[in-house]
């Protein structure tokens, strides 16, 4: 068995998080700096996403994916003090950080590090989906496996597509397939309000006239080889289909865009406690997970809508992973009390009315911080309160949309006057609101439906 | 193809049933074949059930369900070990909620004694309790028979298919018998290919089909009634919710809907039991879920829909007697196997002993083979391995480094063996491997395991397909839809 190596800083996972990662890492003073990835380049799913939309905030430029990566890839590739290990799977992660890791040429891999980032990504979710009763023909694939087979091998899946669930990747696979001279007979949300950002609305489905059903659900599958339609019906509001409503589309493929879910099999490995609501580690301002010295940041942490916000989450982590990994050189027993002393003084921020999750969920007392969000629906116009401290007022707000909110001295001090001393308190965040009336659409009303 | 050679014995059907008395024949010195219509073996009733090694104690005394069930159960822990197949004897419960359900559970408790199941106890509820924390609290009583157990029910075909081709018996996949007729002393089998086989002695174990072959050689029967049951699985990350495979009380029709950990490690419940006029209605249905769900709640209420990943159906071969049937025609020289309906997963060795008493009652030749093996080669499974071994196999072969399935950690390195095995299709990877099978369902992997069986097979991806006949999962390259100029038909 080879030897287990050591490095300042390990980052697993070679997408846009572990890029940005690593050459905030280096920056910050690592002078050994290691990138994990399984696949035999970096990029990330980025190199699947051909169209463009990345990189609006970051570079003020649109983007494609595999752009955007090369705007990293080339220093991280050159850049003595970061060590590449491409075609490399991560196998074990210890609450230790030893690493375990398998390579074709190197055999079993094993590496000690200072300080970890996990940037592993998510994956496309499909529980549920795959239990619509019916058969199980050949023909129905996430939207991520169909963009990678026509934009990675080239080939079409399908001539003739109905989607489920109406998530971003979704629909960019409404407008690919159409491009690609497919038909895509609709697009289904069983929510009353779509899944997928405003503009991929606009910009994938309605400039194709592409209809889109809310409120409504594939409720079979039909085919016996391959897919040979399916019945959509429309939802009651605790998401039961309504009899009679049932409508056959013939199609010869169903493509499930029903939302991603952080890959988290090695944080479960290390014992890292997991937030229900994101799927992702629970964190601190510095992306810290509960287990000191491991850090988190991208897809893996939250799904994220923009590629932007994760450079610049994968930033905080790479750098926070950096300080970590140098103070602990100095002694370990003093850095462990050090760390028990850190989480133990955090504020809790438990999402209330409204709010479906916030990340970080852990804050030291007085950071200045951006609290990221997700509202449980759409609403007109809202107001965030944390704690009874009102932070900001936001309009127009989706679920889709994440929202970014800076907490500011000001916030702390009337927290404080609020609660005393904020050690180890719990607090929550509030979106207090006047919500839209959430209508259902029928089928001839929807937008985009054609006459 | 095959119309040179004579058989000693020719098998309709590659299910668990067929594999098993074709392995058991290829001990013998004789010319052997296997004719399976599927794409692969295994496809049949024999993919899709509970998976469970009964104990014994469900059927009547005296009848072939009890006796070669029973004799199956003691035959599986070598069985699975010579031809390494995952198999757990996890155990079994039978749990009474009521006073009236106390009664019928040790009235199964003596049947099980009768049928001479071994090592059978009645546990109290606190015991049972305490075996299985997760139960509902009102069960008062169960009955445990500790030598049932979880076996993967397509590996076992498999590897028998695969132990009896290491040792010179042939299987043929793809081919559907469509006539048989019997000249001489021989059977004449022509398959749909328009070929003909032909044979001294025949069994028919077409499952499902073999009441319609049983007529074709001139038999008069009352056909098989088939029977629907749906199975809903569960994400890996309940699994420890229970250990014992748990029965209801069965109910006249069938042994109830259960509570099942598999043999892959994955809790699963079902089935549901609807006699259909359709032999091959593999659909799930809301209805089917429903009553599924909320039936195996109360024995385990922490049981949550939102945990299921996947669902599939399988339909029995309903016997009109009730019991396993063996007919025989042709002066005993062709053997049909009817109604093997439940425990016929389990009954199976113990079925493949039984025809080849009846074989050999009617004249086929006893003489063993000297150098027959019964261990099939071990198969790597990587998850499995140690660190060192980890090592050792990638060294070997770098494809094992290369994971393809992330949930369930299958590499390259595995799904080229399972191609080399016999795998010719996406699902066929999938059931020898596992790709495919976990959480993601496929997502991830499925584009992957295409390009390695076009590669391996020598084939484009667009010849590849989920399950055989037109189950293609790529229907055109890229671009190929804008030649000509225009957007959509
Ligand atoms: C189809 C699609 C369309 C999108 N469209 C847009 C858009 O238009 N605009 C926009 O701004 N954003 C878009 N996004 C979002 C953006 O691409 C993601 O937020 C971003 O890629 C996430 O980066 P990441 O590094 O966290 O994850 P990923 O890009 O998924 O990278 C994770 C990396 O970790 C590796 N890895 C995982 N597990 C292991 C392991 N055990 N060992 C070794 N390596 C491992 C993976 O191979 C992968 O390379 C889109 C996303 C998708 C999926
Ligand atoms: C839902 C369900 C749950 C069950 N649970 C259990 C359990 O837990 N434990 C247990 O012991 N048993 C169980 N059973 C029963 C068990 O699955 C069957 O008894 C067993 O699989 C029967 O195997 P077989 O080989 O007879 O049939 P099959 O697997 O159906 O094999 C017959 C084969 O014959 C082929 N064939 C048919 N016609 C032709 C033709 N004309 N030419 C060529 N080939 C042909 C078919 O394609 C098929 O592959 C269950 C059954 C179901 C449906």
């Amino acid at each position: 068995m080879t030897k287990t190596r050591q490095t300042d800083v390990a980052i697993i996972g070679g997408g846009p998080a572990g890029l940005a990662a690593a050459i905030a890492a280096r920056k910050a003073g690592a002078k050994h700096v290691t990138i994990l990835e399984r696949s035999h380049e970096l990029g990330g799913i980025l190199q699947q996403c051909i169209h463009n939309g990345f990189g609006l905030h970051r570079f003020q430029e649109e983007l494609t994916g595999p752009e955007y990566a090369y705007r990293f890839i080339p220093e991280v590739q050159k850049d003595p003090g970061i060590e590449l290990y491409l075609n490399t799977m991560v196998l074990d992660l210890s609450s230790q950080q030893e690493i375990t890791a398998i390579h074709p040429d190197f055999g079993l891999v094993k590496l000690q590090a200072r300080a970890t980032v996990l940037a592993m990504g998510c994956r496309e979710r499909t529980r549920g989906a795959l239990s619509i009763p019916g058969t199980r023909p050949a023909g129905v694939f996430t939207a991520g496996t169909a963009q990678r087979f026509v934009n990675i091998d080239g080939y079409m899946p399908g001539k003739k597509v109905v989607i489920l669930g109406s998530g971003d990747i979704g629909l960019i696979m409404a407008r690919r397939f159409t491009l690609e001279g497919a038909k895509v007979e609709a697009v289904v949300e069983i929510m009353p309000y779509p899944a997928g950002l405003a503009r991929n609305i606009a910009q994938c489905l309605e400039d194709f006239d592409i209809p889109l059903y809310l409120s409504s659900t594939v409720t079979t599958i039909h085919g016996k080889d391959r897919v040979e339609g399916v019945t959509i019906s429309q939802v009651d509001d605790k998401w039961q289909p309504i009899p009679g409503t049932g409508r056959y589309i013939s199609c010869d493929t169903l493509l499930l865009s029903v939302g991603l879910i952080p890959e988290n099999e090695l944080s479960q490995a290390a014992n890292i406690p997991l937030d229900a609501k994101t799927g992702g580690a629970i964190v601190d301002e510095n992306r810290e997970t509960l287990i000191p010295g491991i850090f988190a940041c991208g897809n893996v942490l939250h799904v994220h809508d923009l590629v932007d916000y994760v450079s610049e989450e994968a930033e905080i982590a790479g750098e926070a992973a950096t300080r970590y990994a140098l103070s602990k050189a100095d002694a370990d027993a003093k850095a462990n009390e050090r760390d028990k002393g850190r989480k133990a003084q955090q504020v809790v921020i438990k999402p209330g009315e409204n709010v479906r999750y916030v990340l970080p969920q852990r804050l030291t007392p007085g950071a200045e911080a951006d609290l990221f969000l997700r509202v449980t629906q759409p609403m007109e116009a809202i107001t965030l309160y944390l704690d009874g401290v009102m932070l900001a007022r936001k309009r127009q707000v989706r679920p889709s949309e994440m929202l970014k909110i800076r907490l500011r001295p000001n916030h702390w001090e009337n927290l404080r006057q609020n609660r005393g001393d904020l050690d180890g308190k719990e607090i929550s965040l509030t979106a207090a609101l006047q919500p839209t009336q959430p209508t259902r659409l029928e089928p001839e009303t929807v937008r985009g439906a054609r006459p | 193809m095959g119309t040179k050679t004579h058989y000693d014995v020719i098998i309709i059907g590659g299910g668990v049933v067929g594999t098993a008395i074709l392995r058991a024949l290829s001990r013998l010195q004789l010319k052997i074949a296997l004719l399976e219509k599927q794409v692969e073996i295994g496809w049949g009733t024999t993919k899709a059930n509970s998976g469970i090694v009964h104990a014994g104690f469900h059927s009547t005394p005296g009848t072939w369900k009890a006796k070669l069930c029973v004799r199956g159960n003691a035959m599986f822990e070598q069985l699975s070990d010579e031809l390494d197949v995952p198999f757990w004897q996890n155990g079994l419960m039978m749990v009474a909620r009521t006073k009236e359900e106390e009664e019928t559970l040790r009235h199964y408790y003596q049947q099980g004694l009768e049928n001479k199941v071994t090592g059978m106890e009645m546990l109290d509820a606190e015991a049972t309790h305490r075996l299985e924390p997760n139960l509902a609290p009102e069960i008062s009583l169960a009955l445990r028979a500790p030598s049932g157990g979880v076996v993967a029910p397509f590996e076992l075909a498999m590897a028998q298919a695969e132990n009896a081709t290491a040792n010179g018996a042939q299987v043929q996949t793809g081919l559907r018998v469509e006539d048989i007729s019997h000249t001489g002393d021989e059977f004449v089998i022509t398959t749909d290919d328009g070929n003909t086989w032909t044979s001294t002695y025949l069994v028919n174990s077409a499952g499902l089909f073999a009441d319609e072959i049983a007529k074709i050689c001139g038999l008069e029967i009352e056909p098989i009634i088939p029977r629907k049951g749906e199975e809903y699985l569960f994400d890996q990350s309940v699994s420890d919710l229970i250990t014992h495979t748990i029965f209801p009380v069965p109910t006249p029709k069938s042994k109830g809907i259960l509570v099942i950990p598999t043999a892959e490690g994955n809790l699963m419940i079902g089935p549901t039991a609807l006699e259909l006029p359709y032999k091959d209605d593999v659909t799930t249905t809301a209805e089917g879920l429903d009553e599924i769900f909320s039936f195996t709640q109360k024995l385990v209420p922490r049981l949550n829909r939102r945990d299921i990943i996947a669902s599939f159906a399988g339909v029995r071969a309903g016997s009109p007697t009730g019991d396993f049937i063996f007919d025989s025609s042709h002066s005993g020289k062709a053997i049909h196997l009817r109604g093997i309906e439940s425990p016929g997963l389990t009954a199976a060795p113990a079925i493949a002993e039984h025809v080849l008493k009846m074989l050999a009652k009617a004249g086929l030749p006893q003489k063993e083979k000297p150098d027959f093996n019964p261990r099939r080669p071990k198969v790597i499974r990587f998850k499995e391995l140690s660190d060192a071994e980890k090592e050792q196999v990638i060294r070997e072969n770098p494809l094992y480094a290369h994971v393809v399935c992330r949930c369930e950690t299958i590499t390259e390195g595995e799904i080229v063996d399972a191609i080399q095995r016999g795998a010719r299709t996406v699902d066929g990877v999938k059931f020898r491997t596992r790709a495919g099978m976990g959480r993601c369902q496929g997502g991830f992997c499925t584009p992957h395991i295409v390009r390695i069986l076009a590669r391996e097979l020598g084939v484009t991806p667009l010849e590849i397909t989920k399950r055989g006949n037109d189950s293609q999962l790529l229907v055109a390259e890229a671009k190929e839809f804008l030649k000509g100029g225009k957007l959509h038909d």
